[in-house]
């Protein structure tokens, strides 16, 4: 019987990759979008999880508006990363360096 | 409660979105701004902070949005501030030939946004407040395209303001799991008594996350990169409002949904505040960029709003909300001051930049001179006040840690003055570096009037912010 503890437990190791995706990664920014999108999948995992436990709605209504602004999140992520790879004609992670100290 | 008298509670927040639409339409078809398209962002502004004052209080939506005292304070500080950066910018981007009417419509959605979080009630109101503002932000960093600098700093922000909302979402799902509930109310009443392993822990990565939004130690690194890259208007944006709401993020939160935690987040919140003053004194030292140092200025001072919301209470959330008032307007004022100063065309961004700037530009030179010592925290200028009722509030909460976090606090301000001296000598002392150019007059006309704020009409001022302040901090913990 697979129970709550699974599905936080699915949410928790989704939460550790997104994060060191985001830290560990040092290619591409295009896989920093991607770490991202999976740290916010983790929560809905746990809201979903949660809600079905309680029997509570409000947890799939929260998952829903998540949903709604990672769309968001991830298209001004990108017009961001259009900008920047106008002006440096590569998105390496290594690159973003201008400024230091 | 009818819908009409749920729609009265949130109209501040209603006027700024239909304005932000109309606004938007009305810059696609004339596609460009003029003078009268820059008064009506700043009259949308005005109009809202109006309703936040004169509009009723109560809980809208069951509980999901509240309108209390705490509210009305920090919007009509937020929109306020909102409307100068609008001015702000729209000279500043008119200077390079550069104005685009997208400017003024992001500022309004993020005031927006600020607006929905200080008067959040709920885990998604909340978040969706705190996305409707970074959103914005992130925008506004990358604003100039052109900028390979100012790129750079927009992907930066993005991507860490990025990880902290996923990091606070985190933290959220977690309280919501083991609270049962998204409300504040609730949440508070769940924590009640003894609170779970699973709470504490939610707890901890939502204070994480705002630690990352309001850029306090140990989550301030991308600060001094997203201030030195983003426009100096945006920059001075950045280091007043946002913070603003960001700290009312964290009494909702603190005040609101956990009353009865104070021991397990006091300690946490000590020790940000602490770092994040340390941080900002030490890492201060070794810059020469202007904005680079106001950036660790900006961390240190957030610091010290942090042991106001570590002291917590009444007494805790007063000193906090009187501090950053007092800060947004120096912070303001100094990068109005920095705006308007060019030579031959290209900004003054470093120390050696301002060498001799007194022999030169007299006035702007004692502006900056007042906001340096303010932020020192000498006596009789507004940072000093505003330290005063943080260290009052710590020195008078009976906590002994509390107690030697202020004086530690206060160690961390006299490492801190150093730098702030250094630009006053270079400004006073040093042999002028070239000919400066005729200040912009509408952003040296705020510098002025933000420096006679910080001294003498801090003085008249806090007699009418004290008061309001209070009431504000009384409102918390009435979810």
């Amino acid at each position: 019987m697979i129970g709550l503890p699974h599905y936080l437990i699915v949410a928790a190791m989704l939460l550790t990759i997104g994060v060191f995706g985001i830290f560990v990664n040092r290619k591409n920014i295009i896989v920093i979008l991607m770490s991202i999108e999976l740290i916010l999948l983790a929560v809905n995992i746990n809201l979903v999880a949660f809600s079905a436990y309680l029997h509570d709605v409000a947890g799939q209504i929260f998952a829903m508006f998540v949903l709604t602004v990672a769309a968001a999140e991830a298209a001004v992520g990108l017009a961001i990363l259009v900008t920047f790879f106008r002006n440096r004609g590569d998105i390496a992670v290594d690159d973003a360096s201008m400024m230091k100290g | 409660m009818t819908f009409s008298a749920n729609f009265s509670l949130v109209l501040p927040e209603v006027v700024l979105a239909i304005s932000a639409l109309l606004l938007l339409v009305w810059g696609a078809f004339s596609k460009k701004t003029s003078p009268v398209f820059t008064g009506a962002s700043v009259l949308a502004l005005v109009v809202a902070a109006a309703f936040a004052i004169h509009g009723p209080h109560g809980h809208a939506f069951n509980g999901v949005y509240s309108s209390d005292a705490a509210a009305t304070y920090a919007k009509v500080a937020i929109f306020l501030f909102s409307a100068l950066a609008i001015v702000l910018g729209d000279r500043w981007l008119a200077a390079r030939g550069d104005q685009k009417f997208e400017f003024h419509v992001l500022v309004i959605l993020s005031a927006l946004g600020m607006g929905i979080t200080a008067s959040a009630g709920d885990l998604i109101s909340l978040y969706i407040g705190v996305e409707l503002q970074s959103l914005a932000l992130y925008v506004l960093a990358a604003f100039r395209r052109d900028d390979a600098k100012a790129s750079e700093a927009g992907l930066k922000y993005f991507v860490l303001g990025a990880l902290s909302s996923g990091i606070l979402l985190y933290g959220a799902s977690l309280i919501y799991g083991f609270a049962g509930s998204t409300r504040f109310a609730d949440i508070a009443a769940a924590s009640h008594g003894a609170h779970g392993l699973g709470l504490l822990f939610g707890l901890i990565f939502v204070i994480c996350g705002l630690a990352f939004k309001v850029s306090a130690a140990p989550f301030h690194m991308w600060t001094p990169d997203v201030y030195e890259g983003a426009p100096t208007p945006v920059v001075g944006f950045f280091a007043a409002a946002p913070k603003l709401a960001a700290m009312m993020m964290f009494a909702r939160v603190l005040g609101d949904a956990f009353p009865d935690a104070v021991a397990q987040w006091r300690q946490v919140l000590v020790i940000a505040a602490l770092l994040s003053v340390f941080v900002g004194a030490f890492a201060g030292l070794a810059q020469t960029n202007l904005k680079r140092l106001w950036a660790y200025s900006s961390i240190a001072n957030v610091g010290y709003a942090l042991l106001g919301v570590a002291t917590g209470g009444e007494v805790g959330l007063h000193s906090m909300l009187v501090f950053m008032v007092l800060y947004m307007v120096d912070v303001t004022g100094f990068f109005a001051c920095l705006q308007a100063l060019s030579r031959d065309g290209k900004p003054l961004e470093t120390i050696e930049d301002m060498a001799g700037l007194v022999k030169e530009r007299p006035g702007v030179a004692l502006a900056m001179t007042a906001f340096s010592l303010s932020a020192l925290g000498l006596p009789p200028f507004s940072g000093f006040w505003a330290k005063f009722y943080v260290f009052k509030a710590a020195m008078g909460s009976g906590d002994v840690v509390l107690q030697w976090a202020a004086v530690i606090g206060l160690v961390g301000s006299v490492v801190a003055a150093f730098y702030y001296l250094r630009l006053i000598k270079s400004m006073w002392f040093d042999a002028p570096a070239g000919v400066v150019d005729k200040p912009q007059p509408t952003a040296r006309a705020i510098g002025f009037a933000a420096a006679l704020f910080s001294f003498p009409i801090v003085l008249i001022a806090l007699v009418w912010l004290d008061p309001a302040a209070k009431a504000a901090a009384a409102a918390f913990g009435h979810a």
